[in-house]
């Protein structure tokens, strides 16, 4: 006898939608060859606050670890970028992937310091230790002390195959961490972390290993973060202790997530594409600007804590990255399949 | 040797400072479990409030006078309106919402009264010092701001201890459901408590302006120092909390003497291994 239902994950629009990301990615790959040199690095820079966003949302909106210090790791990967490439004398672009397991390996060490902490005092924490990280690195002057230093290793490379590399390696980035993201909440360890989220104590009795599920993401958020870090000072071309290791990096994350939808991949993209373009009409205002940005992100939270996306999917129902399981009774399924 | 006494006279003084400005945090993590990471921002907050009130008033302690009642008054509504809302399991809310509050302050003091930094006029106070020995001199003002956080310390602790108001704290901190079944509104008593930590708050500033500069970005190292203070300390305990401000204070003291570079860093870093090492700080009190 079978069971009256089967499981399905995905959705129609996740149907849709995975085809139309397959088209997009495969348009924005050819901007190389004949689109604007700004929008490529408008392209470049938007894709790092995405990366970031999305390992803040893995980490505090699934791993239910808010942190304020994930600034840490872009610093860390910009600065490993900076002494593979002109210390070391790495290609500059292959030092982007060794940047993120550099940032991989420090991220390992500073959990067991940042799990000592929980809640709130975990969000202050990450951001000590991010200070920790900035003075250190501002009083090395072999890396330019506090006022930072230029990426050297770049000399000699053409601008127009820098430019190209650097928006090729932004868009693989930023593929890649949604991909990775997604892959990871709709595996295994995926659904122990929704568990985890929900329940701790309810999550461990069905045999969840929580710290380890709880390192695990902290490591591949670090990761994320260290990658974001790593393209955006190779776009830059500068790098110093303040623009690497500030905390402006976790509030924009933070309000990309929190204004987008916390808790999923849809809202990630809704937010950064709405943060692009509040900052695209409205940066001219300045301190007004920033205001706004706050007020935005504690009225979201107080009145629509779902978030834009939130309201959208569950007026909707609209999933594009389903991470959930549906039952789908049996006499429903052919329905569903056409 | 001297010059040894000398760095840790002034880091126990410094670290007075630093008490200060966490036992209000202290106090919000003892009663609700809330960690504001807007502190430091509304200690500027207070710091600008009390500069355009001694400009007004021409005394900076009749500054600090009139900043109290509004102090209180606007952390029992913050919290009332808005803070209370945020409480809960899920640790999200309130600390986006405090962030967010810590960026609009910052932005809006910026807009205000422009990066430029301002310092209060104490009067000559800043610049009184006591000669202790040949060498060691004591600065008027650190000391009276020492001073003012060990007997506000132990104000708190007594309030905490021995008052009704305190007993109510204590109730709704260990159990708020039960708190609730004798008759207490957990959001008053909540909002109540906010209100007290913002009178805190509302002397640290004005002190810290008398003090030294400021200017709207400092908010976020102040927040720093206070948490650090506060769990080094150990959470919930106020004695814990000024001796971990004290602790901090010496640390950078110390650090600052051996390098410029590395004295905020050294603090950081005591902090670090402390917290590796007792977790649960120096004088922990299960509340």
């Amino acid at each position: 006898m079978t069971a009256p239902f089967t499981v399905s994950r995905a959705t129609r629009a996740s149907r849709i939608g995975g085809a139309a990301a397959l088209v997009l990615i495969l348009g924005l790959s050819t901007f190389p060859f004949w689109a604007d040199a700004g929008w490529m690095r408008e392209f470049d820079e938007l894709s790092c606050y995405l990366i970031f966003a999305l390992m803040w949302n893995l980490l505090a909106g699934y791993g239910g670890m808010v942190s304020i210090g994930q600034q840490a790791f872009v610093g860390v990967g910009g600065y490993s970028l900076l002494v593979l490439g002109n210390h070391l004398h790495v290609n500059p672009f292959l030092a982007v992937p060794l940047a993120v397991l550099v940032t991989l390996g420090a991220a390992l060490p500073i959990s067991f310091i940042a799990f000592r902490l929980q809640g709130g005092y975990f969000a202050i924490g990450t951001w000590v230790i991010s200070e920790v990280l900035r003075i250190s690195v501002a009083n090395v002057s072999a890396v330019g002390g506090g006022s930072g230093t230029s990426l050297t290793a770049l000399r000699g490379i053409s601008r127009s195959t820098r430019e190209a590399a650097t928006f090729w390696l932004c868009l693989a980035g930023a593929t890649m961490a949604i991909t990775a993201v997604y892959g990871f909440l709709r595996s295994r360890e995926g659904l122990a972390l929704l568990a985890l989220r929900d329940s701790e104590t309810a999550a461990e009795s069905q045999g969840v290993d929580v710290p380890r599920t709880k390192r695990a993401v902290y490591l591949i958020a670090a990761a994320g973060a260290g990658l974001a870090g790593a393209l955006y000072f190779l776009g830059n071309l500068r790098i110093s202790p303040d623009a690497a290791f500030t905390v402006n990096w976790s509030a924009f994350g933070i309000f990309i997530v929190v204004v987008g939808g916390v808790g999923t991949l849809e809202g990630t993209l809704v937010g950064v594409v709405l943060f692009y373009l509040l900052n695209k009409f409205f940066s001219d205002y300045g301190t007004w600007y920033l205001v706004g940005l706050g007020l935005l992100a504690v009225v979201v939270t107080l009145k629509r804590p779902a978030g834009l996306w939130g309201f959208v999917s569950q007026r909707f129902d609209l999933h594009f990255f389903p991470v959930h399981r549906r039952l789908i009774p049996r006499e429903r399924e052919r329905a569903c399949a056409t | 040797m001297l010059s040894f006494a000398d760095t840790l006279v002034q880091g126990l003084l410094l670290g007075g400072l630093y008490a200060l400005f966490a036992l209000g945090q202290s106090l919000l993590f003892g009663v609700m479990r809330l960690t504001n990471t807007a502190h430091g921002d509304f200690i500027i907050l207070a710091a600008f409030g009390a500069w355009s009130l001694s400009l007004l008033t021409g005394s900076p302690w009749l500054a600090m006078l009139l900043l109290l009642p509004l102090a209180f008054a606007g952390g029992y509504l913050l919290q009332r309106l808005v803070l209370n809302g945020t409480l809960g399991k899920d640790p999200m809310p309130s600390l986006v919402v405090t962030f967010g509050l810590a960026i609009i302050i910052q932005n809006l003091l910026q807009q205000i009264y422009t990066a430029d930094p301002r310092s209060i006029d104490s009067g000559g106070l800043n610049t009184a010092t006591f000669q202790i020995a040949e060498g060691l001199a004591v600065g008027a003002l650190p000391l009276l701001i020492f001073g003012a956080a060990v007997a506000l310390t132990a104000g708190l602790q007594l309030l905490f201890d021995r008052t009704d108001l305190g007993r109510a704290f204590r109730a709704v901190s260990d159990d708020r459901e039960a708190a609730e079944l004798m008759g207490l509104d957990h959001r008053h008593v909540y909002a109540l408590a906010t209100g007290i930590a913002f009178l805190l708050v509302a002397v640290a500033g004005t002190l810290q302006g008398m003090k030294t500069t400021v200017a709207p970005s400092d908010g976020p190292s102040l927040l720093l120092y206070a948490f650090e203070a506060v769990i080094i300390g150990g959470m919930g305990s106020f004695y814990g909390t000024l001796l971990g401000g004290m602790l901090l204070g010496v640390t950078q003291g110390i650090g600052f003497r051996i390098d410029p570079g590395w004295g905020i860093w050294s603090g950081h870093v005591v902090f670090l291994a402390a917290l590796l090492l007792r977790p649960s700080g120096l004088f922990p009190r299960t509340r």
